[in-house]
């Protein structure tokens, strides 16, 4: 064993420490040294994370293996904390480390005007911590403490601006509904302990393949279960409605949690369980459903949003379904690839609407915004950059991802066309609407001053981004390709046509953006509040996500807290009252009977013994 | 060690405090603070130099040899553990009540130190009388916690406390007696040691009748639905004190009743009554947490996430195997921490605001953000965020209960979902939001507080991180107890 293989360890050790310094100090510190701390821990963790990969690389070994300790043992169920370090764990790691270093930088910045610095950077190095546990761990239930970690990191950092109770309220919406999922997957950990014995991941893989034939019916349950967790996390349906929300959120959160890393956990999950998955083609099947349901579902609804920040959640929730989609139809490198490009470009999209944001002190509304161009001109330039790789124009990182995932879905089994044509539609929507946000936001009639505020770091995660989100892709699937077997999948030649079509589709989407924006120029129009749909209603439903809130509101919210009030005082209770209060009234009744008045005594007495004879003499 | 000199010395130590309040007024809590800080040591010191995690300390003498009575207090890795936590929690109660109690402060301390000598009598004991005796001991001090420095309705909810706990007392005194005569008619010998029965056959359906009325006195105890009612009132009327150690100790006599005895003594019961306990304890586990959400006290709040998290050791025990007993074990030590410290919490609110009502907090996070994140580390913990000790015992039970009972572990599982909307909701309606009036001058938690806090943190870190000590020193216990089972 190389010596610098074993720094590993301090990858994820170095934000814990950076955690711990600025719990300990209680936001004492300055803003330099929290900022040193907190970026500091980051950054290093990145630079190890750099120097294992090299070494990793170089060593030519397909995996690296450390133990830290038996987390506990009991009856044959004992697992480790152990770190595995893998192609899939390269990329996880450096997506954490790198693209979080950058937006911690960025958030030096950002949130310097901010209340609670310290405690900022305190969640957001316990973040990074809990995300590398996540990837890192050798065995389920080692990823659930990470899964479990970012979840809160996640409420934590929602709910950061704590005095409003409307992000208190997203804040525990987005925990709760991600437990929901959680819930279900941890009981596909207490299956998988039934049936196989371990949470081990390498053993579970193994043994699954030794003891399921495929599409077995237990396989097919542990797989939906897990799938459960998964969704929960990513915000694919029928569990994405907290991720709007979560926008409530600083914009470097929204940056890190909920566009680049957290919410690719369920991809993560699916991508390093995908035997389970494979040998169970029904809950495969389900995966690829899920994500192009919610591909096109989020879309749309990106198409009719008002505030950037939504645009830009909507459209996480869409990418990571083509994720999700990817994954369910056997695309498996293309999924991580994809997940790794929009890391890149996404977050790029939500820093530059950070900058944005702060330049017309917190205005969101992109219907107010407009014509910023010349006065936030590298906001712009790296927005334009994010925008046309989340369009997947060509020679952008995200046109090499998605357009692997969509060859690849045109593949799949029998309905492999029909999958390739949803998708593209769902393609074409994309454009559609990166362009009518570049549009609103940077071209138009001004209406809002903007003060650019932004020092050198935040600029530079922006071209460092910008370069990463043009370039990301350049190496192309070849570099992933060893991440994951792709099991399934038939790389035959596809014809011109396609691979024509795939291309241009979005091409068309950003065009007719171009048509339908570009031309409002005039003060009238943009007032209007353009939608491609005319109807406001229909503009309404879409924007309020496909009414998925408020059939959740009816069905369980409202109900759970009507009956909860009506609860408070504990029916079983009542029972125990109602036997006093039965003992309390015999008291009464009796105690009457003690009135000291001699004749009472002497009438009582007097039936009594009547009754007694009476008695007596019948029976 | 000499358990009985233990136990004295803790007696001895409450009428000691009681008589120093005359010489000085804050004598008695620094007495009390002394005798638990030596016992505790004591404690440490056996437990550093034994060898033995099966009989860490024994101690026989002779009380009523006619009746098969003697005083037998044992100590094994099971008692260790929560003799430790008793002590350690009885540290907590004196310093969380540092300067809340301001009348009777000798009477006070007497109380609290008879309570915890009835309690470590009660994790000691090996003879069921003397283990009678005992449990009787610790319930009349804590009567006079509630009833004379409780809050504003003290008096019904001490008389709630003791009525419960009394009928309880009655159940299990029947079935003692009962349990060592049927002994003594089929084998001609009168015993109440704890050995000797456990080796007793029982014909049936008696033992039956036997096993359900230790059952449902200790299930009162824990408390398990439906008869838990006495606890939501207990708790929110009770001194700060008294509340941290009803919930974090006495709680635990219900469920170390439950594990030592009820299953031990009557197996083929207690197999026969499985899916029943399962029951309740999953109902516990869901109802309790659903009451929990509903409350608007904090307190109260509180009181009702106990019964949710009891209901999980109630369904570990009964699931009776290795995984899920470990994990029960591991759920009564964590959960005395957890909750013990959001009670010195709530009590330490009500000091600084002269409310419980969670109406008239939020936003305290801006005035005492030292309490807030305290506060929040703890929510986090009863909500069995993994990495905590809380986490470990919830999974273990569910993990072991799932290979006995699908269903009722699902039923159970959604105590997950529910733990998470009750406690992110206290942490939500109290410290977040909007400042309530008045809030704004609130101080935080000063160097007192926060150090016991921080030992609490730690704790279930440990617990949570590096939890096998624990089940090394239960092994041999559980090992036993599951041996004797399906």
């Amino acid at each position: 064993m190389s010596a610098p293989l074993q720094l590993l360890a301090w990858v994820p050790a170095l934000p814990l420490i950076g955690f711990l310094i600025l719990v300990v100090t209680e936001g004492r510190l300055g803003k330099l040294p929290v900022a040193l701390v907190g970026v500091g821990s980051v950054g290093g963790a990145a630079l190890l994370a750099l120097l294992v990969s090299l070494r990793f690389v170089q060593s030519e070994q397909d995996v690296y293996v450390q133990t830290l300790w038996q987390w506990l043992a009991v009856d044959g169920f004992g697992p480790t904390i152990r770190l595995y370090f893998d192609g899939l764990a390269m990329v996880m790691v450096g997506v954490i480390t790198g693209v979080g270093f950058l937006i911690h930088l960025y958030a030096t910045g950002y949130m310097a005007e901010e209340e609670g610095y310290s405690r900022f950077f305190a969640y957001m190095n316990l973040f990074v911590f809990a995300m590398l546990m996540l990837v890192l761990g050798d065995n389920l239930l080692v990823l659930y403490l990470g899964w479990e970690g970012v979840g809160l990191c996640s409420y934590l950092l929602i709910g950061f601006f704590h005095t409003d109770p409307a992000n208190g309220y997203a804040a525990r919406k987005a925990f709760v509904v991600t437990r929901i999922g959680d819930t279900a997957m941890i009981f596909g950990l207490f299956l998988l302990v039934r049936e196989l014995g371990s949470l081990d991941i390498q053993t579970v893989l193994h043994s699954a393949h030794a003891s399921w034939p495929e599409g077995s019916s237990i396989n097919t349950l542990i797989a939906l279960l897990l799938l459960g967790g998964a969704v929960g996390k990513s915000a694919q349906l029928p569990l994405q409605t907290w991720l709007p929300d979560a926008m409530a959120g600083p914009t470097p959160v929204s940056a890190l949690i909920h566009a680049a890393t957290m919410v690719t956990a369920g991809v993560y999950l699916i991508a390093r369980l995908n035997d389970i998955f494979l040998l169970s083609p029904a809950a495969h099947l389900v995966v690829a459903c899920v994500g192009l349901a919610t591909l096109l579902i989020a879309a749309f609804s990106a198409l009719a949003q008002t505030d950037l920040k939504r645009i830009l959640a909507y459209s996480t929730i869409s990418q990571i379904g083509y994720m999700f989609f990817a994954l369910g139809v056997g695309a498996w490198s293309a999924a991580i690839f994809h997940l790794l490009t929009h890391a890149f470009f996404k977050a790029l999209l939500f820093l530059c609407a950070g900058s944005v944001i702060l330049a017309l002190h917190h205005e969101q509304n992109v219907l107010r915004m407009g014509g910023l161009w010349r006065k936030l001109p590298i906001p712009f330039f790296c927005m334009l950059v994010g925008a046309a790789a989340l369009a997947a124009l060509p020679l952008t990182s995200g046109y090499y991802s998605k357009h692997a995932i969509l060859l690849t879905s045109f593949d799949a089994e029998s309905i492999g066309p029909w999958f390739w044509g949803v998708a593209s539609v769902a393609a074409f929507i994309t454009g559609l609407y990166s362009t009518r946000m570049i549009f609103l936001v940077f071209f138009g009639t001004q209406k809002t001053e903007p003060h650019d505020r932004s020092g050198w770091n935040m600029t530079l995660p922006l071209l460092v981004l910008a370069v990463l989100a043009l370039g990301g892709g350049w190496f192309g699937l070849n570099a992933v390709a060893g991440v994951l077997p792709d099991g399934g999948v038939k790389h035959g030649e596809h014809a011109a046509w396609l691979a024509w079509a795939t291309t241009l589709i979005p091409i068309a989407g950003v065009l007719l953006g171009c048509v339908l924006y570009g031309y409002r120029k005039t003060e009238s129009a943009t007032d209007a509040a353009p939608q491609p749909l005319r109807g406001e209603s229909i503009a309404g439903f879409l924007r309020g996500g496909w009414g998925f809130d408020s059939l959740y509101d009816a069905l369980l919210v409202k109900p759970f807290v009507a009956l909860a009030r009506l609860m408070k005082g504990d029916p079983v209770d009542s029972v125990f009252v109602a036997t006093a209060a039965v003992a309390r009234l015999l008291h009464k009744i009796t105690a009457t009977t003690q009135s000291g008045q001699l004749r009472w005594y002497a009438a009582s007495m007097g039936i009594g013994l009547a009754v007694a004879l009476l008695l007596a003499v019948l029976v | 060690m000499n358990l009985l000199a233990f136990i004295l010395l803790l007696l001895a130590g409450g009428a000691v405090a009681a008589v120093s309040e005359r010489l000085r007024p804050n004598a008695a809590r620094w007495v009390s603070l002394g005798v638990l800080l030596v016992t505790s040591l004591w404690l440490l010191a056996t437990a550093m130099t034994t060898t033995d995690t099966d009989v860490v300390a024994l101690t026989r003498l002779a009380w009523i040899p006619r009746f098969g009575i003697s005083v037998q207090l044992e100590m094994d890795g099971l008692s260790l553990l929560l003799v430790a936590l008793t002590l350690f929690l009885g540290i907590v109660a004196v310093v969380s009540s540092w300067t809340e109690i301001t009348e009777r402060r000798g009477f006070f301390q007497f109380n609290l130190l008879w309570t915890l000598a009835g309690v470590v009598g009660v994790f000691t004991a090996f003879d069921l009388f003397l283990f009678f005796v005992f449990w009787e001991v610790m319930l009349v001090p804590m009567y006079f916690l509630i009833a004379v420095w409780g809050h504003e309705d003290r008096a019904y909810a001490a008389m709630k406390f003791f009525l419960f706990t009394q009928i309880g007392g009655l159940l299990l005194l029947l079935s003692i007696v009962a349990l060592a005569y049927a002994h003594y008619a089929s084998s001609g010998v009168i015993s109440f040691d704890y050995h000797v029965l456990v080796n007793a056959p029982v014909d049936q359906p008696l033992a039956f009748w036997l096993m359900l009325g230790f059952f449902i006195a200790f299930v009162i105890k824990l408390p398990g639905v439906p008869f838990h009612t006495w606890l939501p009132d207990a708790h929110t009327q009770a001194p700060t004190a008294g509340s941290v150690i009803l919930a974090g100790i006495l709680l635990k006599t219900g469920a170390y009743g439950l594990i030592r005895f009820v299953v031990p003594l009557f197996p083929d019961a207690a197999l026969q009554f499985r899916w029943p306990a399962m029951l309740l304890g999953a109902i516990s586990v869901v109802y309790g947490g659903y009451l929990a959400y509903s409350q608007t006290d904090f307190k109260r709040l509180v009181a009702y996430s106990s019964i949710s998290h009891m209901g999980f050791v109630l369904l570990g025990v009964f699931a009776w195997n290795q995984i899920a007993v470990n994990g029960a074990i591991m759920q009564m030590l964590a959960h005395g921490f957890s909750t013990a410290a959001l009670f010195m919490i709530a009590g330490a609110l009500q000091q600084r605001l002269h409310t419980r009502e969670m109406s008239r907090m939020g936003g305290l996070w801006t005035a005492a953000p030292r309490m807030g994140a305290i506060t929040l580390f703890f929510v986090v913990a009863s909500l069995g965020l993994p990495g905590l000790g809380n986490f470990v015992g919830e999974f273990l039970v569910l993990l072991g209960a799932f290979q006995v009972d699908v269903w009722l572990t699902v039923v159970a599982g959604l105590g997950l979902v529910m733990a998470a909307i009750y406690a992110l909701s206290l942490m939500q309606r109290s410290f977040q939001g909007t400042p309530a009036d008045g809030v704004a001058a609130m101080t935080d938690f000063g160097l007192r507080e926060l150090s016991i806090m921080a030992l609490m943190m730690f704790a279930l870190i440990g617990l949570g991180v590096f939890p096998q000590p624990v089940f090394d020193l239960a092994a041999p216990f559980v090992n036993r107890f599951v041996g004797g089972g399906p």
